[in-house]
């Protein structure tokens, strides 16, 4: 999908060069006393989220009958293509739910309107700077701007299974005492039975899990320097990678056939005690409450700590599109949707993080039911993933980095190698998107 | 021997054929549990309708369905209206303009879709077509002509121009001789036509997901994408229901016109 993006934001740039603007459609426009429209393309896929979304987009409708919002459903597979298309077309939605490092390319081309001092006091206090600058990006010139409202993030945690954990005598961590990576390794080797495996790895997509995790141990990967972006792999990089790896195929305490696994497929060994521990993205939760066989016991644990508990981030998004005839009426809306309340609805609907410091403090996500208190505490430690502002990152992870981790969990290449591909095909990537 | 063979062959690839349409019922009856198990099951221990319960509440599945069905119907009727004198043009009358035509049909084939589908969108825009079932099928009927004209053309071909020299022997003009004569040779062609005509539409997803707009005009593949999440993680219990009941009018259309799919019927017309 995303060298279809590409495609299409090639051919939508060309097309742009030799026929000039698209403008809008003629319709709509309100008149005095006419209700303002405003199309909401929104990605809400979970049930519950979905209802939550229909019901504040209701509720603001019946509160502002002259700013009626069109509640449009999405989907996260394709919505970058439709995007490029009705961005190029002059006919894009007024409110776009997004992600944050879709945001920048759409930004520098000029197709979001900058929120830089646009946003109400309200709601600008309620979310952290560290989630701000997730949103915060080049317009294509000279200067920076925010290009749109943060409001879902994602924190990588471990689901475990109690009854193993129990059984094996080990401390559960808590968010005031996490465990360690040393501490994790531990435990993963005292729950590694004969047929059973104390974690698994899925790993068919393993760039950013590795970078948001490498941050643990201060590792960056990236490096700018007067206004150039390199690939470093230093001993701050190598920590998580080798880690994993010694888990892998010195203590054997992980399971080398859940590597080719996506996120959400090493479940059902976990159900059946095959692996104790999953870690994971908290928004696996969900699966894990509705799929878990009856009697089941799980607990989500708080997430690693190496020299910090800190992870890389980025943010699910609000935008007001550029091109939108209607950008006040657009904002308002947003900050109607992601003030406090709401954002609790939709964190607990799409089991993720808001960014929300009201939000977090929702007794609905401070519960200790499905581990929402240790999800929701991890968010503290989120800060902006480095590679968030790195251009040319895209290509350097689908063409260097996912095939050389991959080989590198595979057992198939060494640490150092891995290290060399990671920073010399990557600096070739990155080098053309700095000229 | 050989025939118990051959039936052994047909029963597998029958096997193979029906493989992916039983899972996809089996997995739409299951409980989120069961399709978490570690050993899954062809028979769902608990069958449940929670699935296509939950498909219906959250999205128009009978809307876009019927939406698909006007704009897949429509597209193969058109297609064939048009294609179908087209080849049989292309196929008789071989001249140097035939040969450019059918090259250029040809050539046109090669463009990828991501390349024309900004332009097209505001070729569509300025004909007030974006976000009509209209529009969509003006798009799906140009896409889909190519192919459906070699097809057709490949049909026209193989009816012997004999038959219709016979025809005018025995006094029947041109309409004639291609009414009474070479279409209902055509038919198993045109059935073809229609049904790839048909399928392509019904399946289509790009075009669809551009040109239109409002959750009002929407057609089947798009309400079947949301059951689907970020990292390829989807709800595959609702997914499945949808999924299954998307396939049924390919089927039923399918079962309607198969019967006229048949061959042979021009073994012996033109001796010697």
């Amino acid at each position: 999908m995303k060298r279809l993006s590409a495609a299409l934001a090639v051919a939508a740039v060309a097309l742009a060069a030799g026929c000039g603007s698209g403008g809008g459609d003629g319709g709509g426009d309100a008149a005095s006393g006419e209700p303002v429209k405003l199309r909401f393309l929104s990605l809400a896929w979970q049930k519950e989220s979905i209802e939550a979304n229909k019901q504040i987009v209701a509720d603001w409708n019946t509160a502002n009958p002259k700013i009626q919002v069109e509640y449009v459903q999405g989907s996260w597979d394709n919505v970058n293509d439709q995007l490029v298309t009705s961005f190029e077309a002059g006919d894009p939605p007024d409110v776009i739910h997004d992600d944050s490092p879709a945001l920048s390319s759409f930004a520098s081309r000029g197709f979001l309107l900058d929120l830089t001092g646009k946003i109400p006091a309200e709601l600008n206090g309620d979310i952290p700077q560290a989630a701000w600058d997730t949103v915060t990006f080049s317009d294509g010139k000279s200067g920076q701007g925010v290009y749109g409202v943060p409001f879902l993030q994602e924190s990588q945690v471990l689901i475990a299974n109690k009854k193993l954990l129990d059984g094996a005598g080990v401390r559960v961590p808590t968010p005031d005492s996490p465990w360690t990576w040393d501490e994790f390794a531990d435990a993963a080797g005292k729950l590694t039975k004969k047929g059973a495996y104390g974690v698994a790895w899925p790993m068919k997509s393993p760039v950013n899990k590795v970078l948001n995790l490498a941050l643990n141990f201060g590792g960056t990967f990236f490096d700018t320097q007067g206004g150039k972006t390199t690939v470093k792999v230093g001993p701050q990089e190598r920590e998580v990678l080798q880690r994993i790896h010694d888990q892998l195929y010195t203590d054997r305490s992980a399971d080398p056939s859940a590597l080719g696994m996506g996120t959400a497929d090493p479940l059902p060994g976990f159900f059946a005690g095959k692996y104790a521990i999953v870690p994971a993205g908290v928004y696996l939760r969900q699966q894990v409450a509705e799929q878990a066989p009856s009697g089941f016991e799980w607990v989500t644990l708080p997430p690693l700590k190496g020299q910090t508990s800190q992870q890389g981030a980025v943010s699910q998004t609000l935008s007001v599109a550029a091109d939108s005839k209607h950008p006040d009426e657009a904002l308002k809306f947003i900050a109607y949707f992601l003030n406090g309340p709401n954002q609790a609805k939709l964190a607990k609907g799409d089991w993720l993080l808001p960014t929300s410091t009201t939000a977090a403090k929702d007794p609905a996500l401070t519960t200790k039911e499905n581990g929402w208190d240790v999800a929701t505490a991890s968010a503290k430690d989120l800060v902006v993933a480095p590679f968030l502002k790195v251009n040319g990152f895209d290509e350097w992870k689908s063409k260097v980095a996912t095939p050389a981790m991959q080989e590198y969990f595979a057992d198939k290449i060494s640490l150092d190698e891995l290290a060399k591909r990671l920073v010399e095909d990557g600096n070739k990537v990155l080098e053309r998107y700095s000229r | 021997m050989t025939r118990a063979l051959k039936y052994l062959a047909l029963l597998g690839y029958l096997v193979f054929l029906a493989f992916p349409l039983l899972w996809l019922l089996s997995t739409a009856l299951k409980t989120p549990q069961e399709m978490a198990a570690l050993d899954p099951t062809w028979i769902p221990r608990r069958p449940t309708l929670a699935n296509f319960a939950d498909a219906f509440a959250e999205q128009d599945l009978v809307g876009a369905g019927l939406r698909s069905l006007v704009v897949a119907v429509a597209t193969a009727l058109i297609t064939v209206a048009l294609a179908l004198p087209a080849a049989y043009a292309l196929a008789r009358f071989r001249g140097v303009a035939g040969k450019i035509a059918i090259g250029w049909v040809l050539v046109s084939q090669v463009f990828p879709v991501v390349l024309i589908i900004i332009p097209l969108f505001m070729v569509l825009r300025r004909m007030e077509l974006v976000n009509t079932l209209a529009g969509l099928t003006v798009v799906h009927v140009t896409f889909v002509m190519p192919f459906a004209l070699w097809m057709l053309r490949g049909y026209v071909r193989a009816v012997p121009r004999e038959l219709e020299e016979a025809a005018a022997v025995d006094g029947a003009g041109r309409l004639r001789a291609l009414a009474a004569v070479v279409a209902p040779l055509l038919a198993p062609g045109v059935v073809a036509t229609l049904l790839f005509s048909f399928i392509s539409s019904w399946n289509e997803f790009m075009f669809a997901l551009v040109i239109l707009k409002d959750p009002g005009v929407e057609t089947l593949p798009l309400t079947l994408v949301r059951f689907v999440g970020p990292e390829g993680v989807a709800r595959l219990g609702p997914l499945a229901a949808a999924s299954l009941l998307a396939t049924v009018p390919s089927l039923v259309f399918f079962a309607t016109i198969q019967r006229r799919l048949r061959s042979g019927l021009m073994a012996g017309a033109v001796k010697g």
